[in-house]
């Protein structure tokens, strides 16, 4: 039976982030993941914000991967040809006192190495973001901040991966991993895995996996919180990223522009017990909107075209990132809240360093495939682009999904690249993600997925096993 | 760039009359886009009967009705129909630019006339909170699935709005075999016609709920069941009267919004039988909602004269 040399638990993107950076080495990598596709556990509903550096504590493990993190993620982001923008942050403050706040934090995050903060009065914030509420007296402006869409992200990241080497395994659930000799044996709801290095990178359920080899000192406990997206029609509402200032528990009620165009506002921070938890509330929908329009007071109800939950898997105030000297070769990857995504590819740097330290001999291999040739979507064209893809492929021209302009071909491609799901669909083209949320594009999606994957019609799912979306054929 | 005298976008019913009546009135150059594979838009997914009982003093089905026009547009050189084709650009120069597999082509027309149709309210804009399984549809998606692809959404059913659609799909389904639990609507009366109140529900004795709203889904992979609570008149919950529906399956049917998207992009503002740019015209669900599809038919033919009257002037 093969040994692995390591396995990853979780194909979230802190998991794939490793995985693509381990993928540089001569060593045999597994990435196990239980949903059916990739991101779909914490990373799906993350917000997409490049951070800055700023609001982390300057002692913290946090505050030193966030600052890394958003310098390394522009050159992978240029690797896998994934757009990263960056849009810039400000965070607002609304009197004096709070204003001594804001320069604690401009402090704070110079001591990090923040580069470029300044603080904006009352007429640059009129001049540079004319929505925003003109009772706020002063902005910390930190020009590095940016977006990026977590979930194309991450399936970027798989695909340049899998292209190196690294083998992944969907819909594989951990079950027990036992210690033995100089390996763990994984056995999983599929098959039994043997690795010689174990990394925990299991979000929500962290944990869970840890306490398998008896390391039992951490909790996650999940903190909801809900999001809600505004039409793409209000893209301009802001030109940054606005926050308020932070509370002790979260980053606040922001205004966030995303990847895909869209505004959203959020996310509440609340916690609770059921790691699947994922409902919204009427509670968290009013909380969210009389917040956000304390910052922008022309936000309406009526533009909100969508809503989610998410849960950040905390584990204390600082991430856990960590060897087990209890169980030799098993690193713990845990806590991976708020900056997480940001972190990422300072987190992979850090855990390659850490296998090497704990004696796995990093070979480089003689060629490692770094760039990826960009996704295809026919929203972020011009016209005239379009019109020589569809003259090289016919079906560009067949048009799926009306209200986000997704071809029949983007969807074939997408369903090439992993997707197995109508979410699968929709996270990596926007298909099914505007103003009909589906009504129209359902039955040719479902048909598509069906031919490309072989699945009966009944089988397709929403997004895995138990959520078929017919119940029969009549 | 090609020039056209007049070309139609959309091939529903609104889109049939306006093509029918600009022939009619003279114009021979007429191109017809329907980003469908037939023409006749949602008309081929209503396959119950109620059409043409004003227009043609018939009861036709919706295929039957849309057939009489797909017959009288097929019968004449003059009305170009180009299937498959999806109009993605239009700028208020009246060119218009579409995309069908294998082409990109931009038009230059004399007229424009867009009858785009319309589209449910979702879910997500009526703000009903909760999670977000599988098994929430809008009505109209869910009439596509059983009446087009023969394919059973589910079997215990829920419907939110007594919109037409919804009306006529809780009689779907119960010839289906289906449960259909409950019609709720926050309103004091039924949103849809009387006959439909009598046909679809009452002869099924399908429970409906007025002064009613979900306030909540549940459902981790697939809905379970909803909270449902009674409402006053405006609409805020009556203490204590929450209770619960198992079901698997949630239909929308709180309203049609039109479909403007071009028009707004080119900056065009529509106006009654006109918009702000001479030459440009919007008819049916496009331009307003309306009730029944007759309507539809006649007030399209007008503004196909228009657009003759328009073209040839």
């Amino acid at each position: 039976m093969k040994i692995y040399d390591v396995a990853i638990i979780g194909a979230g993107v802190i998991g794939t982030s490793i995985a693509r950076e381990l993928s540089r080495y001569r060593l045999d990598v597994a990435l196990l993941e239980k949903e059916t596709e990739l991101a779909f556990g914490v990373s799906k509903s993350n917000s997409g914000i490049i951070h800055p550096g700023t609001q982390n504590p300057p002692a913290s493990l946090k505050g030193k991967l966030c600052v890394q993190g958003n310098f390394l993620i522009r050159k992978i982001s240029k690797e896998l040809n994934v757009d990263f923008k960056e849009v810039g942050e400000l965070i607002v403050a609304f009197n004096e006192d709070e204003i001594k706040e804001l320069l604690r934090l401009k402090k704070e995050a110079e001591f990090l190495g923040v580069p470029g903060l300044k603080t904006v009065d009352k007429a640059w914030l009129k001049e540079n973001e004319p929505n925003l509420n003109s009772v706020v007296v002063c902005g910390l402006y930190a020009p590095t901040a940016g977006i990026i869409s977590p979930y194309r992200f991450v399936y970027d990241l798989a695909e340049n991966a899998i292209k190196n080497g690294v083998e992944i395994h969907t819909e594989t659930k951990v079950i027990d991993i036992i210690r033995v000799d100089k390996y763990f044996e994984i056995v999983t709801s599929k098959e039994l895995f043997k690795t010689k290095y174990l990394i925990n990178a299991a979000g929500l359920f962290a944990d869970d996996i840890s306490k398998m080899l008896t390391i039992d000192d951490f909790r996650i406990k999940p903190r909801k919180g809900e999001e809600f997206i505004l039409d793409k029609k209000k893209e301009n509402l802001t030109n940054h990223l606005i926050f308020p200032l932070p509370s002790k528990i979260s980053k606040g009620v922001l205004i966030i522009k995303t990847a895909d165009g869209n505004p959203m506002i959020g996310p509440t921070a609340e916690d609770i017990e059921d790691k699947e938890d994922f409902s919204t509330s009427d509670s968290g929908f009013s909380k969210v909107l009389l917040s956000a329009r304390r910052l922008i007071p022309s936000i309406n109800d009526k533009d909100i075209i969508s809503y989610f939950a998410g849960l950040r898997p905390v584990a204390g105030d600082d991430f856990i990132i960590r060897h087990e000297s209890k169980a030799p070769g098993f690193i713990n990857v845990a806590g991976m809240q708020s900056p997480g995504l940001t972190a990422s590819p300072a987190i992979a740097l850090l855990v390659a360093d850490i296998l090497k330290n704990n004696g796995l001999a990093l070979k480089k291999k003689l060629i490692f495939h770094a760039h990826r040739k960009k996704t295809i979507h026919l929203f972020a064209i011009p016209l005239p682009q379009t019109k020589k893809l569809i003259k090289k492929d016919a079906s560009y021209g067949d048009i799926i999904c009306r209200c986000e302009m997704v071809s029949a071909k983007e969807i074939q491609d997408a369903i090439k690249r992993g997707a197995k799901t109508m979410d699968g669909v929709k996270f990596r083209t926007r298909a099914q993600s505007g103003r009909c949320h589906g009504s129209f594009c359902t039955t040719r999606i479902m048909k598509i997925l069906a031919e490309e994957t072989q699945t009966p019609l009944a089988g397709i799912t929403k997004r895995g096993k138990g959520s078929e979306i017919i119940k029969e054929r009549i | 760039m090609i020039k056209r005298d007049l070309v139609i976008v959309g091939g529903g019913p609104a889109g049939m009359a306006a093509a029918v009546s600009a022939y009619e009135n003279g114009v021979k150059d007429i191109l017809l886009l329907e980003r469908d594979q037939y023409l006749g838009g949602i008309l081929n997914q209503c396959i119950h009967t109620g059409f043409g009982i004003n227009y043609f003093k018939e009861v036709l089905t919706g295929p039957e009705y849309a057939g009489r026009f797909i017959k009288k547009i097929k019968g004449v050189s003059g009305i170009e129909v180009s299937l498959k084709s999806i109009a993605v650009k239009l700028t208020n120069d009246k060119t218009i630019t579409f995309l069908s597999p294998g082409r990109l082509k931009t038009i230059k027309a004399r007229a424009i006339i867009m009858a785009t149709g319309c589209r449910e309210k979702t879910r997500e804009m009526t703000h009903i909170q909760g999670t977000r399984p599988a098994g929430v549809f809008s009505a109209g998606l869910a009439q596509k699935l059983i009446n087009i692809e023969g394919l059973l959404p589910g079997k215990e059913v829920v419907i939110i709005g007594s919109g037409d659609i919804g009306l006529i799909m809780a009689r779907r389904f119960a010839l289906e075999g289906a449960k259909v639990k409950a019609v709720i609507e926050i309103q004091k009366k039924s949103r849809g016609l009387l006959r439909n109140m009598v046909q679809c529900v009452e002869d099924f004795d399908i429970p409906v709920y007025f002064n009613h709203k979900i306030s909540r889904i549940y459902g981790k992979d697939r809905v379970e069941k909803v909270s449902v609570m009674k409402v006053n008149d405006n609409f805020n919950e009556i203490p204590g009267s929450i209770f619960e529906i198992k079901c698997d399956t949630i239909l929308m049917s709180v309203g049609l919004i039109s479909e403007n998207e071009l028009i707004e992009m080119a900056g065009v503002k529509i106006e009654e039988n006109k918009t702000s740019v001479p030459g440009i015209f919007v008819c049916g669900n496009s331009f307003k909602i309306y009730d029944v599809v007759d309507s539809v038919t006649t007030d399209s033919y007008l503004i196909g004269k228009l657009a003759a009257d328009y073209t040839l002037s």
